[in-house]
């Protein structure tokens, strides 16, 4: 019998869904060119013709919000893929061999650990630089030490368990029982670690960008939209509203999803 | 006492590979100190010499040694950019990172734990139900956009605080933990709403268990029940998450700094990273770093007080 989806899951697998649909329009049209700029309608309210009003410079909002979300969701698959890739890959050799190595790298793990991601990831980028990829690269980095303790405690849990004996005894090497055999098990909590990681990186993303040293000029990215808008918060609240929005649904959508995950 | 010597062991090996780490990422990037300080016009033998007295050329372990030895006597550096000791540059700032994340953490634990018991108990009613999708929407806000719009509303609108006056705490301790209040609502926003979630359930999976049930045999009251039973091992996980966060907290101090322009250590920090300006940042993050990690050892002793039966190990 097919289980009751979560009300959780339906509500946040919705609010992603609209999400990604309105990037996806993003990336190959927007209502304005996003870096248009028009003196004539400097922070112009909403209106038919700029449903989310413009910017300090005349830019149509709603055109900067889809591209910016782009932006931000690239940054988040590319940082969570290099993530959960070299998380995987320790957590799996260090959880499944044990021994002195397990030992130094989970050592440097509790190290890294009292960094809080985004301070890791403004580390990398005073050594990188900053820029779009720089921040991939940075906040990817950031995220392996949670992704590899994750995977690591799953393969603890499942490297004596009977199917990875018998597969042993039927001639199976490491590397097959790893990753053949012990992987797809843990993809249940490996699936809502990967959205709860999601949501961080678009966090840390955004509050890179907000603090500038994230994407750059002329990439638009919703936490660098709210630091502009700041400074215009009382002549035009609608500038920083309409892109926190954006950005608090995106991630209330991953985190509904991630709980109906794991409800179900 | 042996759980103290053992968890201050613990501390102190933390701390050092922690600041290896941090000194070892800054010294293998590329970029010479030397040609920083006298800039890229230096004669070949001036930067030498400059290399020679400033030790560049020992071995990465000797130079760690002599960076730790004075980072423990309050020696961080000379900045590249101010040709000042970090020392000076940061002295002031601490307490002001340090007071907002304290502060923020207290709203957390003051919060968190009446609203998280008082959903329990009321579990499936309204006001619970309120909370959990407040809970849900609080956690996914972005502390510096929850910084924007306290400052709107709070600040433009009705007037509560002036948004940008920040006051010293040279000049008035009043005036300025009254500024810190509105920076650390939005700090703690996010962290209490998943601290209020979690103790709710484990109040609720605990009220479940046999000790419960005995306890109500002998004659308790749902209320003594709750405090003086359930309460205590409730608290652990909420402890143990409160302890994780911390680190989280320390960065959300950094980014409200900017959203309310308070001049504390994360000002100095990013105005250091783009600068380029190595041993401000290094003597920040170290500084930082410790900070989560003493704060932590704190929370561990915590730990125990509340269960005793919590061992080493």
């Amino acid at each position: 019998m097919k289980k009751k989806k979560s009300k959780n899951f339906i509500i946040g697998a919705t609010i992603t869904g609209i999400m990604l649909i309105l990037v996806m329009i993003g990336c190959i049209w927007t209502p304005y060119d996003p870096e248009a700029m028009d003196v004539n309608l400097k922070l112009s309210g909403v209106s038919l013709s700029h449903i989310m009003g413009c910017d300090n410079f005349g830019r149509d909002i709603f055109s900067r919000v889809l591209k910016g979300s782009g932006t931000t969701l690239f940054v988040a698959v590319g940082t969570v893929f290099i993530g959960s890739f070299f998380g995987i890959v320790i957590g799996a050799f260090t959880g499944y061999y044990g021994g002195i190595l397990d030992e130094i790298l989970m050592r440097i793990n509790d190290a890294l650990f009292a960094f809080p991601s985004i301070l890791l990831g403004l580390v990398f980028i005073s050594l990188l630089g900053s820029g779009k990829y720089n921040v991939i690269v940075a906040l990817g980095i950031a995220f392996i030490p949670s992704f590899a303790r994750i995977v690591r405690s799953e393969f603890i849990r499942c490297k004596n368990m009977d199917y990875v004996r018998s597969a042993k005894l039927a001639g199976a090497g490491d590397l097959r029982i790893m990753f053949v055999h012990i992987l797809p098990n843990t993809m249940n909590v490996m699936l809502s670690s990967i959205m709860i990681g999601f949501n961080n990186a678009v966090l840390a993303e955004a509050g890179m960008s907000y603090l500038g040293i994230g994407v750059q000029p002329p990439d638009a990215s919703l936490g660098r939209m709210l630091s502009e808008a700041q400074s215009y918060l009382f002549s035009a609240p609608g500038y920083a509203i309409f892109p926190g929005v954006v950005l608090i649904l995106m991630v209330l959508g991953f985190s509904l999803l991630a709980e109906g995950v794991k409800e179900n | 006492m042996k759980y103290f010597g053992k968890k201050l062991a613990g501390l102190i090996i933390t701390l050092l590979v922690v600041s290896f780490l941090v000194f070892a990422a800054f010294a293998i990037i590329p970029g010479d100190p030397a040609t920083a300080m006298l800039g890229t016009e230096a004669t070949p033998e001036r930067l030498a010499a400059l290399r020679e007295e400033m030790g560049l050329n020992d071995p990465l372990m000797v130079r760690y040694g002599r960076w730790i030895a004075n980072f423990l006597r309050g020696d961080f550096g000379t900045s590249y950019n101010y040709s000042m000791p970090v020392m000076d540059m940061i002295r002031e700032k601490i307490p002001v990172t340090i007071t907002l994340t304290v502060m923020s953490f207290l709203m957390v634990v003051l919060i968190s734990i009446p609203l998280g018991i008082t959903c329990a108990r009321h579990a499936g009613g309204r006001l619970d139900r309120a909370v959990i999708v407040m809970n849900q929407v609080i956690m996914a806000v972005p502390p510096f956009f929850s910084g924007i719009l306290i400052t709107f509303f709070f600040g433009l609108i009705l007037h509560l605080f002036t948004p940008g006056g920040y006051i010293s705490y040279t000049v008035s301790w009043t005036g300025f933990l009254g500024y810190m209040f509105f920076p650390a609502v939005a700090v703690a926003l996010p962290k209490a709403a998943m601290a209020v979630k979690l103790l709710r359930s484990s109040v609720i999976s605990q009220m479940k268990l046999d000790y419960v049930r005995t306890a109500y045999s002998r004659g308790n009251g749902t209320k003594a029940v709750l405090y003086r039973h359930v309460l205590k091992n409730a608290l652990i996980p909420v402890v143990t998450f409160l302890g994780s966060v911390l680190a989280d907290m320390v960065a959300g101090s950094i980014v409200l700094e900017q959203v309310f322009n308070i001049p504390g250590m994360g000002r100095i920090l990013l105005t250091s990273i783009s600068n380029r300006d190595y041993p401000v940042v290094q003597a920040i993050i170290v500084c930082i770093a410790f900070l989560v990690i003493v704060i932590n050892f704190i929370v561990d002793l915590i730990y125990k007080v509340i269960d005793p039966r919590i061992s080493i190990d």
